[in-house]
């Protein structure tokens, strides 16, 4: 009798207690908005949106509805993450790296960066970037091109636009690429496993990944323009760039500012992780026979992956999340389009601060999910 | 005669290896420095990019030549040890010490000689360096936001005696020591914030009411992130210990909770406790905007110090909990007086680390309208007399917030490396 007290009583003045917080704000709300004469429900999103987003991945304007521009906001972040996601890989493996080279210089700087841009807040790097560094630029008509073809200006970087025809040709052959690739790489493995053959699976991987694509070319009918950015006179003082594709300040900045702040935290990852391997196992995999090379590749980073890609992935999540101080920068993302101006216009702050809470949990849930999926494929089973 | 051999260098020919590498490490040197320092090119002569690579390749064959292993000279070697065991090494060296010496006197002009920082208005600077001018005349506003000038002792003396209540832990006498805990779970925060409510707010000991939207500056964040600090804590324990609690509700209601606020980003949080919050309150209740920015704050940091603590519990070996059932004590006393000491102790530098980025999140108050450092700058930066000096505020905030988080990331290491030596 007293156990069942002591396991049911707690449970139920859990219970008890979470039920009576969301019955106290739901019935708050619930008189709030009789007050106000709000009512509660999702139908605004089909309702034109009647405001205009500075930049998209779609087609957007204002006629659309405010489902349309969730979607505006949730590609413009995708999108940010993405790009900053991969700037800070590379960056965050080169300065992993350079921590633990042998050269005393090439270390202290390394560590130098890491405890330089970790220690400042992520929202005033976004605004040193934007607000300092980026207006610092030259105008249109003043810049310089990079390359010859691209032009960093005050209004943004503009880089030349692909026009391609027979697109889809083009995705299939790649993607037949990558399917033989993998295919490839199978039989190779069964090969060494079996028969103890090796085949140069690099050379063969790159040279399908060349041929496939420039067969599509040759005889798919796939064909590939550049549409480079001109300079245009709009009236005596303002120029602008045509054609091509425009960068936004705004993305450049947000970009910059994630990618330099994540890649210290990337870099701390990768240092942990391949100090993680025990120098035991190099010299074991030396002492037969393998080759420095084979030594990296075989024994090393399998290993060292196996550290770095958790916590890793966790630093790609909390950019994700990050990227939404974009909206202090005016960059139209998730924030800033639907929780900002969508707020706005139609009043409905539970509705839209839920969604967009959701939006991010949902993103969360499912990367911590393939993580987790991840995690039990890897793990060393031990007998 | 001793043959000079020219592809190896080696101990026996050290003595004129390491002449003529020095003498093209000192040459390269020399022509990076005259070229970033008086602006003069002295390998003008030579053709187009060569010039630029001619340092490179210098120091390269010099840096090359002085490669000797064993050497028998101790400096000699420690140095090829550590920055000359390749060439590729070599090279990274090179262009190390070259982009510093290229970087050092446009960054040294800028903000030491060319800067200006006489004079209280912006036509006092006429330099083409920083104008430092603006950080002196803003400087009491980016520390204190609009809070009125005179009453700034008040802020001062608030901070004082709450940081000298916290130092009393240190001084308590051995007898009252097992309340320390007591003290700065239950105690000391309700000292704290009337301190902070009487002083710094006012309204009563003929203190003059100021009210949270004056509030401001360098001395918003330390408010903010001192509340949620102390608070957190004691909310992330419980939350921790849910999780690992053996009564399913409980423990299923922690991980919602738990993964819920660390699946959002705090600007939505903020976004929620700004415009949401007020809807889910009774009518006419009023809550200041400050406090609800810190609950929100709080109830999100908790989520990652409940993680942290759980950490520590996880690492805790399971004998301790078997020992301490075994001599007869149940839940609550178990972990009071076993585990929960041993487990705080492992995770403080894991705390440490989660109040540093809490410090660090802090500017994002700043989108619910509270001007704190960074919406200060925003400020000013708009201010008609003082436009164009973006980028000096925007430094000075970047090394003042450097410094808090460089000095607590520091303090957390050595309390590391304090506590794993114990173990």
């Amino acid at each position: 009798m007293n156990n069942i007290i002591k396991k049911f009583l707690p449970q139920i003045l859990a219970i008890l207690f979470v039920v009576l917080i969301f019955g106290f704000l739901t019935i708050n709300a619930q008189t709030n908005m009789d007050n106000r004469g709000i009512d509660f429900g999702f139908g605004f999103l089909s309702q034109e949106s009647s405001f205009d987003v500075q930049f998209s991945l779609i087609e957007y304007s204002g006629s659309d509805s405010y489902a349309r521009a969730f979607l505006v906001g949730l590609l413009n972040t995708l999108l940010v993450s993405f790009i900053s996601i991969i700037f800070c890989t590379i960056l965050g493996v080169i300065i992993g790296v350079a921590r633990l080279s042998s050269n005393y210089l090439i270390k202290n700087s390394a560590a130098w960066y890491v405890e330089f841009f970790r220690n400042i807040p992520l929202l005033l790097q976004i605004f040193f970037w934007y607000y300092a560094a980026l207006r610092a630029l030259p105008l249109p008509e003043k810049a310089n091109a990079w390359f010859g073809v691209t032009y960093m200006t005050v209004k943004g970087y503009y880089i030349p636009s692909m026009v391609w025809e027979n697109l889809n040709v083009f995705l299939y052959c790649g993607l037949a690429a990558i399917i033989s690739i993998i295919v490839l790489r199978n039989y190779a493995n069964n090969l060494r496993d079996n028969k103890g053959k090796q085949i140069p699976v690099l050379l063969y991987s790159l040279a399908i990944l060349i041929i496939l694509p420039l067969l599509s070319f040759l005889i798919g009918g796939v064909s590939l323009e550049f549409e480079l950015p001109q300079l245009k006179k709009l009236s005596k003082i303002s120029y602008i760039y045509e054609g091509g594709i425009s960068l936004p300040p705004e993305l450049i900045a947000l970009v910059l500012a994630l990618s330099l702040y994540t890649s210290t935290f990337v870099a701390e990852c990768v240092r942990a992780g391949i100090e993680g391997v025990s120098k035991g196992q190099k010299e074991a995999a030396a002492s037969v026979g393998l080759t420095p090379n084979q030594v990296l590749k075989l024994v090393i980073m399998p290993q060292a992956l196996r550290i770095i890609i958790p916590p890793t992935t966790n630093q790609y999540l909390n950019l994700t999340k990050n990227s939404s101080l974009a909206a202090a920068i005016a960059y139209p993302d998730l924030v800033l389009v639907f929780a900002g101006t969508a707020l706005m216009q139609t009043g409905k702050a539970i509705e839209i601060v839920s969604i967009t809470m959701l939006t991010y949990l949902t993103i969360s849930l499912t990367i911590a999910a393939i993580m987790n999926w991840y995690n039990k494929k890897i793990e060393i089973k031990e007998k | 005669m001793q043959e000079i051999n020219f592809l190896k260098p080696n101990r026996d020919n050290i003595k004129n290896y390491s002449i003529i590498g020095s003498v093209l490490i000192l040459i390269s040197l020399i022509d990076v420095i005259s070229n970033a320092f008086l602006k003069t090119n002295l390998t003008s002569f030579l053709p187009g990019s060569l010039t630029t690579l001619f340092p490179l390749i210098l120091g390269l064959i010099g840096l090359n030549m002085m490669r000797i292993d064993y050497s028998g000279n101790k400096t000699f070697d420690l140095l090829n040890k550590n920055i000359n065991t390749n060439n590729f090494n070599a090279l990274l060296t090179l262009l190390i010490l070259f982009s510093i010496i290229k970087a050092l006197p446009p960054s040294l002009s800028w903000m030491i000689f060319d800067a200006n920082i006489s004079g209280d208005s912006k036509d006092a600077c006429t330099g083409t360096g920083a104008c430092w001018t603006y950080i002196k005349v803003w400087f009491r506003r980016f520390m204190y936001g609009m809070y009125p000038n005179e009453f700034h002792w008040r802020i001062n003396t608030a901070f004082i005696l709450v940081i000298a209540l916290g130092f009393v832990g240190y001084f308590m006498k051995e007898n009252l020591k097992k309340y320390l805990a007591l003290y700065y779970v239950i105690i000391y925060p309700v000292i704290a914030y009337l301190v902070i409510y009487y002083l710094i707010s006012g309204g009563s000991f003929g203190l003059q009411w100021v009210e949270t939207g004056a509030w401001g500056g360098l001395s918003l964040t330390f408010i903010v992130s001192f509340f949620c600090l102390i608070f957190c804590f004691p909310l992330g324990m419980i939350f921790a210990l849910g999780r690992r609690s053996n009564l399913p509700v409980i423990k299923y209601i922690s991980i919602c909770y738990i993964e819920f606020w660390r699946g959002v980003p705090l600007i939505t949080v903020l976004f929620m406790s700004s415009v949401m919050f007020p809807m889910f309150l009774p009518e006419d209740f009023f809550m200041d905007k400050l406090v609800r920015v810190i609950i929100a704050i709080t109830l999100f940091e908790a989520a990652y110090c409940a993680e942290v603590i759980r950490g520590g519990l996880q690492s805790l070996p399971r004998g301790q909990y078997d020992a301490a059932k075994s001599l007869g004590m149940g839940y609550w006393k178990m972990h009071i007086f076993v585990i929960l000491p041993q487990a705080l102790k492992l995770v403080i530098p894991g705390i440490a680390n989660t109040f540093l980025a809490l410090v660090k999140d802090t500017p994002l108050i700043f989108v619910v309208g509270l001007a704190e450092l960074a919406g200060m700058l925003a400020l000013a930066k708009t201010n008609p007399k003082w436009l164009g000096f973006a980028m000096e505020g925007y430094i000075f905030a970047s090394i003042i917030f450097w410094i808090i988080c460089y000095a607590m990331s520091k303090y957390s290491y050595n309390l590391e490396a304090k506590y794993k030596t114990e173990r």
